[in-house]
This record gives structure tokens, sequence and C-alpha cells, in this order.
């Protein structure tokens, strides 16, 4: 019985340590003088190639070389980021900069870092606080993004639209944004969906998906899958039963985030179309910080993200190695 | 029904699929009486207790209880609670990290509300009143296991029993314990409750039973006034044949007894093992049968589990043949020729959901090694063999080992052993739990065995098995080995008194 | 005469009900009877040529037979592991990451987009099936020798499995462009059926001929039932437990291979994801009891199949796919259910009842 208990102790502590090996604060060097101390919480970084490029850009800005001194936190869950703010108020950092994993539960912690004058930069994911709790917020705005590639599709001017649908976690902000768009389409224009279904962002999933379809003898002829892993597992499953897709193809595919390989996918006119979905927020943070510390105002709390959308047919190399994640 | 009866089952049918297991059984038991209900392993004594507490409902057949006008119904152990029929099994079946009291009133009250210093109090007062060494706030798991039984019994005295049902409750317990339980049932009967009691040792029934009933194959033979039965006449009844085997046995003594030139096969010296015992010295000669003896827990167990490397042995060397050998787990000693069948034949000795083919093969198969499967058809070949041979009792060779009977099981085990063709063959309590007819047997077993060349080590708790058995015995005492008998001091007395201090040679 | 056949007839089909196997037959047999009626179509299967202009049988049937590969593969060792420790391991989605990501770390070299392969496809597999196994290992030893509950123990990678994942490739994103990588996930040209399928069977003949040529089933159900008893005759039970796992990190080594190329690429957090739910259902549908001992391989193995047949009759009926995992834990509460005693009691009383209608028939 002890030797058991002591077993799962032993478990449970290396469980721990390995949690908190992901998830705790990389400790800030000591108070160097005039940098302004800057605490971030981010999303994992390995949750996908997005956050990959946006974690990047963070650390690339926020150096001592920009006059930074930065802490980093990563956390795919609420209750752990807001003990790294908490720590983050305790020692004292200037600016929180946060991407929040879910909307709720931020208020009370929130309150605390404006008792003690910290200023809150919310980026890449808003919350449900009172705005008077942040400064600024930096987002993409999903809607649009959706409705720029439902309009690039409109343009393309088919027959007929029979699409496959691909959705990202249900719930999501990105999958309301871009499913809201394309769902008003077929509304509006009387598209038909020959399948809508969620494959949470799963390549695996959207191939077992598109596969279904195909295995059904139903004809398509646009695949939009909102982001670039479904639809390169959607192809996948197009390449298996030689179905042609891309630039002048039987199948027009659509993916989101800009990957760099899904770009190239676009240089090789295999895929149609990629939607932006701009993870390089440091500079606009960096434009804030540097209005509030020059005792500006800012004229707007909400700033939304250039965001583009690219075309197979008039996407250049350069564009690739800008833009690609 | 009769005037002092509290229980008559009158003309009881059960049938499972393939048996029947019960065919017309009567039972009566009267106020403060103590009743054996005795019969081989498969005569259907579980049965009828069975039948009796509501875990199995009978085919056919009435049940009347005193205080009660019509036949009763019990289609649950609950029912036969309520109608003061409790049961104590062989198993304790008590929660062993809840206090005594706990135990005692746990489940009983169908209310939310509970008085715990009334309870404990009551508890007390029970325990104090029937004489049991414990107190309502101990841990039950601290208590011995002979205590726990007791409280087993107490609980179901208070639930105001009229029969009391002890299903083998002594085969865990040492002597003084037993004698504990039995001044505790004694009381009992002066009560007025009626006891059934259920067991394989005949002096416990001659010892503390008023009646006996006998039942086989299902069938009932008799009731007996105890003194009308001598032990001889209940053995032929529960056989249903005359016994004269008993004395056989000792006629096919070994042969290799006399050559006492022979050297050792196996000798240890100063084995000891992590299992608490003191370092002992040991020897076995080819063909000699010998036996460990002495009180439960004196370390008889534990000094054959370190031959056999069970334990972890910590020091002191094996010689096979005058060669030292190395044995720090078991299938060291396998390879040496050495077979181990263990006392707890439900932990360490069945695999339970395997097949009797599978048990039966498996040490050989092990010996064998990894990579030369026995093929099936030698493995049904040498299952066959030995069920023919042990007169294993099986539907096939197929049926889980778990669904067979405790005799047959241990038979089993024993050709699992025998297959391997070992040198020296280790039997720790070959015969607990099971029937008579099947204890003659493995007994004889073991002699024909001998007289084979074989060297076996026969240890039973029942010292006359051992005098039939054996020719050389060690005694044991607190771990440690404190005497050998051999020749004419192989006598009752003389094993008791080396087992209690030696001093009773001088009187 | 009729009465009789159907008497035998009964009583084979009792005998079929007793049998383990029964449970992952039946259940297949409904999902057949189910999609027989409502879309015979799904049971067509069609040549025709992919991209490349290979031919391929294409068809619901083949992409049951192709998706079911993996989970068939990781069914075997979960079987094995159940059977000996009476536990399951939930850490092979995060062991099928590590796998496939050390194959396309060995492929790819320093580069993540290489024109060529840096390394024969053989070597990069050899590898990975290494250091799955060496993961395996590392999950045997804490529940053989520590004796953790194997839940708890493969928490651990479950947990880090797929950051580890990540660190192999420096989180970078490998994509291999040779073809012949993707044969293993797809076709190998002018064989028309899917390749995995061929793996898969692969891995069901091995396993078969272990069964037959050593003493594995053996050992691992007697140390799952008995490990007391195992170990006083002869056997090391931590060893057999220790090695299960070992066997079970070679299953997720190839299916990770399967895995990563069907798409020639990886992505990390979701690859293989709730695989282990899947793979320990397998093992479950195969009637094989969770808390160890008796097994029945290709009842596991079927049960893999069983339930890629839900999963695509389910995508079939545009199920949506996150619901996905309600309807299987429906299938699990019947299974439990069915298997039940009082269940199983009910049944055979009603298969009784059934001949005793007959032979009153056969009186009359």
């Amino acid at each position: 019985m002890k030797k058991r208990i002591l077993a799962l102790i032993m478990a449970a502590t290396m469980v721990f340590g390995l949690t908190a090996c992901g998830g705790a604060a990389e400790e800030a060097s000591s108070d160097k003088g005039g940098l302004i101390k800057v605490g971030i919480i981010n999303n994992d970084p390995n949750e996908s190639g997005y956050r990959t490029a946006n974690d990047k850009d963070m650390k690339e800005m926020f150096t001592e070389a920009n006059g930074y001194e930065a802490s980093f936190a990563y956390s795919l869950k609420n209750d752990e980021q807001i003990t790294a703010a908490q720590k983050f108020i305790q020692d004292g950092v200037d600016y929180l900069l946060l991407s929040a994993a879910d909307t709720a539960g931020w208020d009370s912690v929130l309150k605390d870092a404006q008792a003690e004058g910290i200023k809150v930069i919310l980026f890449d994911r808003t919350i449900d606080a009172d705005p008077s709790l942040y400064e600024a917020s930096i987002v993409s705005d999903m809607d649009k993004e959706g409705q720029t590639a439902v309009d690039w599709l409109k343009g393309q001017n088919l027959g007929e639209y029979k699409i496959i649908h691909l959705q990202g976690v249900m719930g999501s902000a990105a999958q309301q944004g871009r499913s809201g768009a394309l769902d008003a389409a077929v509304a509006s224009d009387g598209w038909t969906l020959v399948t809508q279904q969620t494959a949470e962002w799963n390549a695996e999933k959207a191939q077992q998906i598109v596969q279904s379809v195909i295995d059904s003898g139903e004809s398509f002829n646009v695949i939009y899958a909102e982001n670039d892993d479904m639809a390169k597992g959607a192809v996948a499953a197009l390449d298996k039963a030689n179905i042609s897709h891309g630039v002048g193809k039987d199948v027009v595919v659509m993916g989101f985030d800009c990957n760099k390989w899904a770009l190239e996918e676009l240089l090789n006119q295999n895929w149609n179309y990629d939607g932006q979905c701009n993870p390089f927020q440091a500079s606009y943070i960096n434009d804030i910080i540097k209005k509030l510390e020059a005792g500006e105002t800012l004229s707007e709390k909400t700033i939304i993200m250039d965001e583009k959308g690219f075309d197979a047919s008039t996407i250049t190399q350069e564009d690739v190695d800008k833009y690609g994640i | 029904m009769k005037e002092k009866a509290v229980l008559e089952m009158r003309n009881i049918h059960k049938s499972f699929p393939g048996v029947r297991a019960l065919q017309g059984v009567d039972f009566t038991l009267c106020e403060g009486e103590i009743h054996a209900l005795m019969g081989e392993n498969g005569a259907g004594k579980s049965t009828l207790i069975k039948v009796l507490t509501g875990v199995y409902t009978k085919d056919e057949g009435e049940i009347f209880i005193k205080g009660k006008e019509k036949a009763v119904i019990i289609r649950s152990p609950q029912d036969a609670q309520k109608l003061g029929i409790s049961t104590v099994y062989q198993e304790i079946t008590l929660c062993p990290n809840l206090s005594v009291a706990e135990n005692m009133y746990i489940g009983r009250t169908s209310s939310v509300y509970q008085n715990w210093k009334k309870m404990n109090e009551d508890a007390d007062q029970i325990l104090k009143s029937l004489d049991i060494p414990a107190s309502a706030t101990q841990q039950l798991a601290s208590c011995s296991i002979a205590v726990q039984q007791m409280v087993a019994i107490a609980r179901a005295v208070d639930m105001d029993c009229k029969v009391l049902i002890l299903d083998e409750p002594t085969s865990s317990l040492d002597e003084q314990e037993v004698a504990k339980l039995f001044k505790l049932m004694r009381d009992l009967k002066e009560r007025g409750v009626g006891i059934i009691f259920v067991t394989h040792f005949l002096d416990q029934v001659y010892e503390v039973c008023d009646k006996i009933t006998v039942l086989r194959d299902g069938r009932l033979v008799g009731e007996y006034e105890i003194k009308d039965l001598p032990r001889v006449q209940l053995v032929s009844k529960m056989l249903g044949k005359d016994l004269d085997d008993m004395s056989d046995i000792k006629s096919e003594q070994s042969a290799y007894d006399k050559e006492d030139a022979s050297a050792s096969v196996f000798e240890a010296e100063g084995l000891v093992s992590n299992a608490g015992i003191k370092p002992f010295d040991f020897y076995i000669k080819k063909g000699e049968v010998n036996g460990f003896t002495g009180l439960l827990g004196s370390g008889r167990s534990e000094c054959v589990r370190a031959i056999f490397g069970a334990d972890r042995v910590t020091g002191g060397t094996v010689k096979k043949d005058g060669k030292t050998i190395k044995i720090t787990k078991p299938l060291d000693a396998m390879r040496n020729g050495i077979a181990y069948l263990p006392e707890d034949r439900k932990i360490d000795g069945i695999v339970g959901d395997l097949s009797v083919r599978e048990n039966i093969v498996l040490a050989l198969q092990v010996l064998q090694g990894f990579f030369k499967p026995i093929s099936k058809a030698d493995a049904y070949k040498f299952a066959d063999e030995y069920i023919k041979l042990l007169g294993i009792k099986t539907a096939s060779a197929d049926t889980p080992i778990k669904s067979l009977s405790g005799g047959n099981q241990q038979k089993v085990i024993l050709a699992r052993w025998l297959l391997t063709h070992p040198e020296y063959l280790i039997l720790d309590e070959p015969t607990r739990g099971i029937d008579v007819g099947t204890k003659i047997d493995i007994q004889k077993l073991v002699l024909k065995l001998a007289s084979e060349g074989m060297s076996i080590t026969f240890i039973s708790s029942e010292t006359d098995e051992m005098l039939r058995t054996c020719s050389r015995l060690v005694v044991m005492r607190d771990r440690k080995v404190v005497g050998e008998l051999s020749g004419e001091e192989l006598t009752q007395n003389m094993i008791m008194s080396t087992i209690a201090g030696g001093d009773n040679n001088a009187e | 005469m009729q009465n009789k056949e159907m008497k035998s007839l009964s009583e084979s089909v009792m005998k079929l009900f007793r049998k383990q196997i029964f449970i992952p037959i039946a259940a297949l047999l409904v999902l057949a009877v189910f999609n027989l009626i409502t879309d015979p179509s799904f049971f067509k299967i069609t040549l025709g040529y992919n991209s490349v202009g290979d031919p391929v049988l294409s068809g619901y049937l083949m992409t049951i037979l192709d998706y079911g590969s993996e989970l068939a593969i990781l069914a075997i060792g979960m079987t094995l592991v159940t059977a000996a420790t009476g536990g399951q391991d939930i850490s092979v989605g995060a062991g099928i990451a590590i796998a496939g990501s050390v194959v396309l770390r060995v492929l790819c070299g320093t580069d993540s987009r290489p024109e060529t392969l840096q390394a024969p496809i053989i070597v990069a597999f050899l590898i990975s099936c290494v250091v799955a196994m060496l993961f395996g290992a590392f999950n045997g030893a804490l529940v053989a020798y520590f004796k953790i509950q194997p839940m708890v123990a493969t928490l651990i990678l479950f947990t880090a499995g797929r950051s580890i994942a990540a660190w192999i490739n420096n989180n970078e994103l490998p994509i291999i462009s040779d073809p012949t990588f993707s044969y293993f996930g797809g076709f190998i040209p002018g064989i028309p059926v899917p390749t995995p399928f061929f793996i898969a069977v692969a891995c069901m003949v091995i396993i078969a001929l272990v069964l037959k040529f050593t003493t594995l089933g053996l050992y691992t159900q007697s140390v799952g039932i008995n490990e007391s008893s195992s170990r006083l005759n002869g056997l090391n039970p931590a060893f057999i437990k220790f090695i299960t796992f070992v066997i079970l990190g070679l299953c997720v080594a190839v299916a990770g291979l399967i895995k990563v190329s069907r798409l020639s690429s990886i992505n990390y957090s979701v690859i293989a994801k709730d695989i282990e739910m899947d793979a320990i259902l397998a093992v479950a549908l195969g009637g094989n009891a969770l808390s160890g001992g008796k097994f029945n391989m290709t009842a596991s193995i079927l049960g893999a199949y069983v339930i890629q047949f839900l999963t695509t009759t389910l995508y079939k009926f545009n199920v949506q796919s996150d619901a996905l995992s309600a309807y299987k834990a429906v299938v699990v509460i019947v299974l439990v259910v069915l298997s039940t005693p009082v269940v199983r009691e009910f049944l055979s009383g009603l298969g009784k009842k059934i001949k005793a209608m007959i032979h009153v028939k056969e009186v009359g």
C-alpha cells in the first residue's frame, strides 16, 4: 500500500513538473535601468504554425536592444494563464501583454493590474471584460477574413458552386468568422454545400471527410477549408481519387493562415486561394507602448490588423517570403 | 415442524446446467445446537448453504423458520438476514479499513443519522459479553484473523439471528484461536442460537458439534447424533465406501527410508530470506519424505519458500548433489529440479481464467522457454494423461480452472509440477480445504512418488497426516527450527512437546 | 425436419453467443446491415486511377480498410498491454507524434523542406522504431518496476509527448516531397489496394506467428490473471509487463510511419489525436476484459475495424465529426451493458425459451 502511494506521489510530481516546465514563466533577469518591463502571456507556440510565428515575432521585438525586458509565459489553459498574470503583477511589470486562452474570467486579475498601475494590451484575442481594464486590443477581424475569401470566390464566376466546407473547432473565433461569411453567401447566392463538417483544424479528419464525399460519388468543385492543414488533408484525398485541383482545374482549393508551405502550393498552382491571418502583432504593440510612454492617448481601443488574401494566379515568390509563416 | 427446531428444510432440489447439485435434501436444525454439515467437495454443502442464504433460489422444496406459520421464501441474502439467518464465510467479508464497531453496524440502519457514541458503546458491550478481545474503535485490520472472524460472528449475533452459519471458519486459524472460537460458539449455543458448522477438520467436528448431517453427491446420507457415529464411520459415509485405505497408507511406506546411507540430494546451510525466518540448515535425501511442522505462523512455509526462491534469499548456501547452486528466483529452483506447490492455492497456485490444460503445462512451458511453445496436441496429451492419472474431475481440459472444486484445483497444480518431473517436490499444505477422499489420494501419491525416488517435503496442519507420510519431521517454533524428529520419535506427543518447548520430555 | 434444422441452428447461434468474438462480429453485422438498408452503394468498390495515373480501388469499404489500419496495428499492442497489466497506455497518440517526428527528422536532416531524402526511408523507420520502443520501455519501466498504474504512468508521455515531438524537429514543419515516401500511407504504383492495409496485414501475420511460435500469449495472460502464481511458476511478471509496452512501442512506430506518410508531413498537436481512446475501445469491443487476463487478438483487430466502420458510416451520414465521440460513447455504453452478467443471463434465458418453443412445436 505504502509503495503504491509513494509511486503515485512520484508520478504526480513528475506530471506536475512537466506541466510546470511548459506553463511556468521564464524568469526575468533582475531589474535593469531604463528598460520597459513587459510580461507576455501567450498560448503554447506548439499549438499551430500561426502561434509559432506569433511567438517568434514577439520574441524578436521585445529584446533589450529594443529597450524591453520581457518575460514570457505560455499555456493553453486559462487558469494557468491567470496564475502567470498574477505573478507578473507581483513582479511589477510595466505592461502586461495578453493573448487569452479563454474569453472569460479575467476581470479580477485585470483589476489587480490596474490597481498596481500596470497597463494591459490584448493581442490576437479579445476577452469579455470592461474595456476600461485594458489599453488596447490588437486583433484580426475573422469576419473580414471570411468575407475577403468569399468575395474572391464569388469573383471566380464558377458556373455552379458545390462546396465542401471544412470547419475549424466549432465555436472558435476563426471558425465563426470564416464560416459566417460562407454561410451568408450560400444563403444569398444559392450555392450548394455538399458537406459542412468540422475537421477540428485536423488534416487527417479533413482527409477522411473529403474521402467520404468522394466515396459517395457526389460531385463538388470547391473546397473551402478554414485552415491550411485541413486544405492539405483534403488535397491528399483528391490526389488519391485523381481529382484535379488548382488553377484551371476541376476543384478550387481554398485555405487560411498563409503558412509558407501553403503559399508555395499556391505558387505551384495546386491551390487557388489562401487567406491571411496576421500573426505579426508585435510591431503594433511596440507602436502603442511607444505612444503611451510618450504620454499620448490612443485614438481607438481596438486595432484591426491589415490582412490580405492571396490568389494563385497573382502570387509571387516575394509574397511567399514576406507573408509565409 | 418439530418442537425445538428453528429451521427445517424439506426436499430441497437445485440444478445447474449439467449438474444436479441437490436432490431432495432434508435438513433440520434445533435451538441451541451445533450441527455439522459434512460431505466431500461437490457433495452439495455449499449449494445447500447458498439456497438457505438466498444466494441461489431453490428449484423445489420448502424452508420453515421458527415463528413463521408458512414456508418462507428467501430470494436474496437480505431476505435471509431479515429471517434471522446469518452467515460467516471462510474469507472475511468485512471492511478491514473500518473500525470494529463500524463493521458491526454498517448497512443496518436505514436512517442517515448515526449516533457514533452510542454505536461504539453498544459494540463494546456486545464484544465484552461475547468475550471477544477487541475494542469498538479499533481498526479491523489491526485485529488477528481469528478476532476478525469473531467480529463477523458478533455482527451476525447482534442482528438477532436464530440460525448462524459458519462456513469453514477455522481454516486460517491456529489452535488457540480455534479454541477461542469454539468457546464463543458454545456461548452462543447456550443462548439458544442454532449453529450450522461447515468444516473439513474431523477433530473439530467431534470437539464441538452435537449432530452431523452427511451429504453425498447432492443427496442426504443421514442425520446422526455425534455419539452414534465414530470417525471411521463418518468418513466412510462421506466417501460412500468402507475405509481401510487409511491403514493401507502405512504399509506403503517408502523403501528408500531404510537406505540411510544415501547422500543428500539437496542441502542448505544458514539459509535465510527476507520473510523473517531465522537462518536454518536443511537437507533431503533421495526418495525421502520429510516435513516441516509447527503452529501456524511458525515459519514452515517461509522455510520452503526460501528453498524455492519464492521469497528473496538474503543469505546461506544451497547445494545439489554436493555442488553449490544459486537460487535467487523460482526459475532457478525449477531448473534445478525443485517444484513447489504453494500454501495458498487461490493466490499463488491457480491461474483462474486459464483452462485446466494451460494450468497443467504452465510450469513445463516456462522451463522449456519462450521460443519453444508446447504444441496444442502435446498439451492436450499431457493434460489428459494427468487428468486421468490423478482423477481430476473436470468437464474437459478446456474448462477454466476456477470453475473446478478446491480439491480438483489442487490436483491440477500437482499435475503441473509432476509434469516437470522434479527431483524434489515441495508440497505446502496440499490437503488444506479439500475433501477426505482427495486428501488420501494425495498422501498415497506422495508415498508412491517417493518410492520411485523423488524427494518430497510435505507440510500439513494436520499432524496425523504428517505422521502417516513423513519419515522425518523438522519442528519449528517462532520462525526458528527447534528440533528434528525421526523414526521412533515420530509420535503426536513428541511433536507437541517439541513444539511446546521440549521440557515435556522429562515427564 | 425443418424444426431440427432450426434447433441445430439455434444451438450454434447460442454457442456463438458465448464466444468472445461474437461481440465485434455482431457489431460489424449491425453496421453492415444498417448500411445495406439505407444505401447499398456503400458496398460499391470501383477501380480508378489516382492523380499520378496508378490504378486504385475506391469506395467506402476500401476507406475502412485503409483508415482502420493504424488502429488495428495499435490494437495489437494495446491488447497485450491490457492483458498483462490490466491497464491501458494512453500515450499512444503522443507516441505516434514522436515516432512520426523522428521519421521526418531523419529523412529531412537539417533542412525542413529537402529536395531529396537525406536518408533511406527504412533507416528513418528503424530509428523511429528504436525511439518509440524506448518510450514504450519508459512507460513499461514505470508500470512494471515502479508499480505505477498504467494510466497514471502513461499520463506523463500523454502530456509531454507532443512537445517532445515538436522539439525533435526544432518546432519546424518538415514536408517531404519525394513521392516514394507517400507510398506507405497511399498506394504503391501498380497495386490498387492501399498500402496501410498491407502493413496492417503484415503486422497481423507477425503477431499471429509470434503467438504461435512463442509463449507470449500464455505468459501475458498468466501474468494478467495471477501475477503471484505466475512468479512461482518461474515467470518474471515485471519483465513480461515491461516487454508488452515495448511491443506496443513498436506498433506505435509502424502506425506513426503510416500517419506521417499519408500527408508527407506532421502537425504535432493534432496528429493521431484521441487515437488512444479508439485503440482502447477496439480492445473493449473485442470483448476483452480491460482489467487484464485472457485476450482474443482476432477480436481486438476486428474491433478496430468496427470502429473505423462506424466512423466512416457516420461521416457518410454527415454526422458532425465533433459528435463522433458521442456516438462512440453510446457504443461503449451498449457494450458494457451487454457484457454484464445480468444481460448475459437474460440472453441465455431467452435462448432457452426459444429452444423450448421449438421443442413444443416439435411435440405438437
